[in-house]
């Protein structure tokens, strides 16, 4: 669409104007030393130092813990035991300052949440009531590997707006209707000096991406056989030391897993759907005590093969990740999906010779 | 967008013991409002989410057959929260089903075919079901041979006994009832495990033979073997999963053997499929 600038001067005045049309989300440093998002109080502004908040966004979209029905267990209510939907009534929000991995993790969830032959209205629901304003990376983390997990630190898709720090002001590339009319209610339209993605942005770009020093090969991972991926001897190791805190998937951009529980208070209670981890033997475990998905070898590689196999050959969608690097900066034994996924793709069987007697 | 976790209302209209151990009960419902026995379109082989109202949701195959009209049955077996609440409720009790969910067994690619159904103990379910489905005079035609070949660990333990022996004198079905063991002088069945029952009775595999295994997995592990020797291709013979479930509509995560979920993929896949696929079962 187009490029404007944003005067800092007037940044926040427009953000304040933005409160009345939206709740507006973005990083916030916690008391405890790091970010996460919240929803942004009349004359608070966001972190946009922060590179990579605690938690992802994800959130904003599909909460923790969230109400799906409610329903009444007393029998003198005459729609007792019927479960009714919990009227939302979506807000609209703007989470500002998101990175270009979190929002394009947005679009690989997406896949999952809206099939052909099923909708989450929850999920559709809350993500169509959302606008992203994005702020690029001018200086991303080590830990960064967006370049190659299909992203990168000036990553548009997804976005409805990618903000560009230029020093004095933001360069605003507004990117669909939606980020037009966030745009609008700021009274960021029209009022500044119109450019376009070349120049100066495209070098800050390319400086950018030139400073992300971390990579993953994802090439041969769709060729390489299910079974005989599942059956590698490297699981083990990889295994050895996950205690299966599940960090890495509460922290994951990507991790959309969850369950369904009733909470009951008295006679009335709520159908709630909560974050689940694949990394917890509960997630799996039958009502007869089988558990398919027994010991931490089976849940690690499950987290792994999703992520980097079976989503790849499911939706040809590239890998189930973004390169945020979370789970490598979180993982309290130092599992590192960068090294697992290097393992898979160059995963060659025929190299893999038993010696003959 | 309709709302896919939102349970249909149903009453529970009707409640049997099925087994000696009191552990296994059939549940007859019927949908509060007429209009969702419609949209409740099912075929043998899907299962659905009965939603226990404060309790939980669990996942269990379709008893009932669709041409049995005006209600849905399911029978439960006594394992955890959700069962164990829905094992002391009552007729008139108001909760709901979800679905239906999940495929069905592959009815058009086994019409004219003969069908062999194997089945050990309360796993037997769908299968009777399917049996119930095929018997019907509108679709006996559509079938040859229908050999029935369910095992349990005594007598009183056997699901649906009635019908089962009414399906035993008829000459349309070949019925071969079993039970591991029995002190029973009367018994007038089989006595030895669905394997070795399979061997003596069941048809030898072709093209034109298919072969619908349900039961716990030492009965599949050794009835595999005596397939493979009488001719079977993997591909002949449909099995039925069972995972943890949660959404039942693949969102949900935890159901997942590889790329397929149990819950909308399956639960039926063919032999054939499963040796393509981690054991995650």
């Amino acid at each position: 669409m187009k490029i404007i600038k944003i005067d800092k001067k007037t940044w926040a005045d427009g953000l304040e104007r933005l409160k009345n049309q939206y709740r507006v989300y973005g990083p916030v440093k916690e008391d405890q030393g790091f970010h996460t998002y919240q929803p942004l109080q009349d004359g608070q502004q966001p972190d946009l130092n922060c590179l990579n908040t605690r938690l992802s966004p994800k959130a904003i979209v599909h909460p923790q813990s969230h109400p799906m029905f409610e329903y009444s267990l007393d029998e003198k209510q005459a729609d007792h035991h019927i479960m009714k939907p919990v009227e939302a009534g979506e807000i609209s929000r703007a989470v500002v300052g998101v990175r270009p991995c979190d929002a394009k993790a947005f679009q690989l969830v997406k896949l999952n949440f809206d099939t052909p032959e099923y909708k989450d209205p929850y999920w559709l629901n809350a993500y169509a009531a959302t606008t992203f304003v994005g702020l690029a990376c001018n200086d991303p983390c080590s830990t960064c590997f967006c370049t190659t997990s299909g992203c990168g630190p000036f990553h548009e898709e997804e976005l409805d707006i990618l903000l560009i720090d230029m020093g004095e002001e933001y360069a605003a590339n507004i990117l669909t209707e939606k980020g037009a009319h966030l745009a609008g209610a700021a009274g960021w339209n029209a009022v500044e000096e119109e450019m376009g993605m070349d120049g100066r942005l495209a070098d800050q770009k390319q400086a950018a991406e030139a400073k992300i020093r971390s990579f993953v090969k994802t090439d041969r991972l769709r060729e390489v056989e299910t079974t005989a991926l599942y059956e590698a001897p490297f699981w083990e190791e990889i295994a050895f030391s996950c205690i299966n805190c599940g960090t890495c998937t509460y922290a994951c951009p990507t991790c959309w897993c969850f369950d369904i529980q009733d909470e009951t208070h008295g006679q009335s209670g709520k159908r709630m759907r909560n974050w689940d981890s694949c990394m917890y033997p509960l997630f799996t475990l039958h009502g007869s005590g089988h558990n398919p998905r027994s010991t931490k070898i089976h849940r690690v590689r499950q987290r792994f093969m999703h992520k980097l196999k079976y989503f790849v050959d499911k939706y040809d969608a590239g890998i189930q990740c973004v390169g945020c690097g979370r789970c490598v900066r979180l993982c309290p034994v130092n599992i590192d999906i960068r090294k697992v996924c290097g393992l898979m793709n160059s995963y060659d069987t025929s190299a893999c010779v038993c010696p003959t007697p | 967008m309709q709302n896919p976790y939102l349970p249909y209302p149903v009453r529970i209209d009707d409640i049997l013991i099925e087994t000696e151990d009191k552990n296994l009960k059939t549940f007859k419902f019927v949908f509060l409002n007429p209009e969702d026995e419609e949209r409740f379109s099912y075929t043998s082989g899907q299962f659905a989410e009965l939603s226990v109202t404060g309790k939980g949701e669990i996942p269990i195959g379709i008893a009932s057959s669709p041409t049995e009209k005006g209600f849905i049955m399911f029978t439960v077996n006594k394992v955890g929260l959700v069962s164990s609440y829905l094992h002391a409720m009552k007729p008139g009790d108001l909760m709901g089903v979800r679905g239906p969910l999940g495929n069905c067994f592959p009815w058009d690619g086994m019409e004219g075919k003969h069908i062999v159904i194997i089945g050990g103990g309360f796993a037997f379910t769908t299968l009777r079901s399917s049996i119930v489905l095929m018997l019907d005079p509108a679709n006996r035609g559509r079938f040859k041979d229908i050999h029935v070949i369910y095992g349990a660990r005594s007598p009183g333990m056997l699901l649906y006994k009635e019908e089962i022996q009414a399906w035993e004198k008829r000459d349309d079905i070949h019925v071969h009832i079993t039970v591991d063991a029995t002190d029973d002088p009367d018994w007038k069945y089989n006595t030895g495990f669905v394997p070795t029952i399979t061997e003596q009775k069941a048809p030898p595999g072709n093209a034109d033979t298919y072969a619908i295994v349900c039961g716990p997995p030492i009965m599949i592990k050794f009835t595999q073997p005596v397939l493979d020797n009488l001719g079977y291709d993997s591909d002949h013979i449909i099995m039925s999963l069972e995972n943890r479930m949660k959404c039942g509509i693949g969102m949900c995560g935890r159901c997942n053997i590889g790329k397929a979920f149990v819950c909308k993929d399956g639960p039926v896949f063919t032999l054939a499929q499963l040796n393509q696929m981690p054991k995650e079962y």
